[in-house]
């Protein structure tokens, strides 16, 4: 059964722009041609022609360019708000398993290999296994989401992902009464990943993140293939990633190869190396701060030198209508 | 002449990052939050300058060339002035010059606290670096620009404070820091200058 909210932030059938419109004559000539080179060549498949601007194009892998005929494309927009460039979207990541720098996960993620691709599925759940990626995926439909993206360092972005819901996924794989966490695990692969051969880092590897059940049951909680309309890049989480908009960016785990149900709140990585500055909850809470910034403002990148481009943050991002009742009675200023 | 040139030189050198960096934030070439990356840059070019500037004199008792002494205050003045315009870069692009935040900004967040100290105490020996002051502060003069050795435990301490996820930059600036303490616990044979 397909229960359908539809938030108040999502926009109406109304306000979508008639295809005709949207694609100018020299787009539609540019989706021709790519038409025509994807009969030819199946990576390139009609859903891979950019739909944003300067999107650097790659070949949809097969498990991915099929289900792009079927997307719900822009199920959930941001009026009034301006989609981040993929640009800087895909160039300035923080991706420690590549490097500490902001630049680093895009110089060095091209060499993780993210093909083939397994998901460990286990703990308290009906239907425990090692599924293929392919497979893990094989059932959703794909949706667009435009969410806000907000970092804990007070920089934010706004980025269109492709996923489906985690509800989904764990409603197939049947948690038991006893699952009330889900554990997540980012790959561990010091081979092509060179900021985990570090010897100065100071995170523990694997990078583990976490969400209480009913968090990660929220409608809003997706697991992202995508971005801007095409794969991932890997420096972006390839090829699987979480995306938890009303929770600071270190939530939305990269590059995922484990999902397991919990009975017990995991210990997550950054909580684990510094509770003092990051608690499990992690919600965008502009009256919480960081011990070491304020959390009550955040650059919306880009933001220029002499153009600063500084904006209030809005409790749970904006996603308060949605979200806020998880927490009810709950003291944010303890579990923040 | 050549010392001249040498003075020119470092001149030129100290300056174009500077420029360099201004010309890359306008071509939004230091990606999509310049502020923050020019931020960092000005402060860590401060720390280098600050380093460069305490390595004079062994590199001189070393080397025995009257060129090194030359530079201090010249790399001294650099250094001040990459800290005060990494000051003024916290304020315009973290607080937004608004400086009402910083009363809570100073009293809660230990490493602005070090910094602003750091500056506090640089803006002095920058003023008293002049001839003119040498004379009037006499014997008075070294003692009081001994407080850059006090400058650098503070700029480390700040750069370490703000670490978040790998220590090894810091671990090397500390290293060369305490390097160059070490080489001034132990004395050098008198070299004679040359001429």
């Amino acid at each position: 059964m397909l229960i359908q909210i539809t938030p108040r932030s999502a926009c109406r059938a109304s306000e979508i722009t008639a295809e005709a419109t949207y694609l100018s004559r020299r787009r539609f000539l540019a989706n021709t041609g790519l038409l025509l080179a994807g009969a030819a060549l199946p990576g390139l498949a009609p859903g891979a022609a950019p739909r944003y601007e300067g999107v650097t194009p790659a070949a949809a892998p097969a498990w991915l360019a099929g289900k792009l005929p079927d997307t719900r494309w822009k199920a959930t927009e941001l009026p009034g708000e301006t989609i981040t460039p993929f640009r800087d979207a895909s160039q300035y990541n923080n991706f420690y398993e590549f490097g500490p720098s902001k630049t680093d996960p895009a110089a060095n993620a091209h060499q993780l290999p993210t093909e083939p691709w397994a998901v460990v599925i286990d703990g308290e759940v009906g239907k425990p296994g090692r599924y293929a990626l392919e497979d893990l995926f094989s059932p959703f439909t794909l949706q667009e989401r435009i969410y806000r993206m907000r970092c804990v360092e007070a920089w934010s972005m706004v980025i269109p992902w492709l996923g489906f819901p985690l509800a989904e996924l764990l409603r197939r794989v049947e948690p038991n009464s006893k699952a009330r966490y889900v554990r997540f695990e980012t790959l561990k692969d010091p081979e092509h990943m060179p900021g985990m051969r570090s010897h100065f880092a100071l995170l523990d590897w694997p990078y583990v993140e976490g969400l209480r059940l009913d968090e990660a049951m929220n409608p809003l909680t997706l697991l992202a293939v995508g971005m801007y309309g095409r794969v991932l890049p890997n420096q972006n989480g390839a090829p699987l990633r979480l995306v938890v908009p009303w929770k600071y960016g270190f939530k939305s785990i990269k590059s995922i190869v484990r999902i397991s149900l919990l009975a017990e709140q995991p210990t997550t990585t950054w909580q684990g190396m510094a509770p003092q500055e990051y608690g499990f909850y992690a919600n965008v809470n502009p009256n919480v701060d960081h011990p070491r910034w304020t959390q009550a403002q955040e650059r919306r990148l880009p933001s220029g030198v002499f153009s600063p481009n500084i904006r209030k943050t809005l409790m749970f991002n904006g996603y308060a209508e949605e979200v806020a009742s998880l927490y009810a009675g709950m003291d944010l200023r303890r579990h923040y | 002449m050549g010392l001249l040139l040498w003075r020119i030189g470092v001149f030129l050198g100290a300056l174009g990052p500077l420029l360099y960096w201004v010309y890359q934030a306008e071509q939004m070439a230091l990606g999509p939050d310049p502020g923050k990356v020019l931020l960092e840059n000005l402060g860590q070019a401060a720390l280098i300058l600050l380093l460069l500037t305490l390595s004079l004199t062994p590199l001189q008792q070393l080397s025995g060339w009257r060129g090194w002494s030359l530079i201090r205050r010249q790399l001294g003045l650099w250094s001040f002035s990459y800290a005060s315009l990494h000051l003024l870069g916290y304020l315009a692009f973290v607080l937004g010059f608004d400086v009402s935040h910083l009363g809570t900004e100073l009293q809660e967040r230990p490493y602005i606290l070090l910094g602003v100290a750091a500056w506090l105490l640089l803006l002095p020996l920058a003023l008293t670096s002049n001839r003119f002051s040498m004379r009037r502060l006499g014997r008075y003069w070294k003692p009081l620009h001994r407080a850059v050795y006090l400058i650098l435990a503070l700029a480390l301490l700040h750069l370490l404070l703000i670490v978040r996820s790998n220590i090894g930059e810091w671990l090397l600036y500390a290293a060369i820091g305490l390097l160059l303490m070490l080489l001034r616990l132990r004395r050098f044979k008198p070299v004679r200058i040359r001429r």
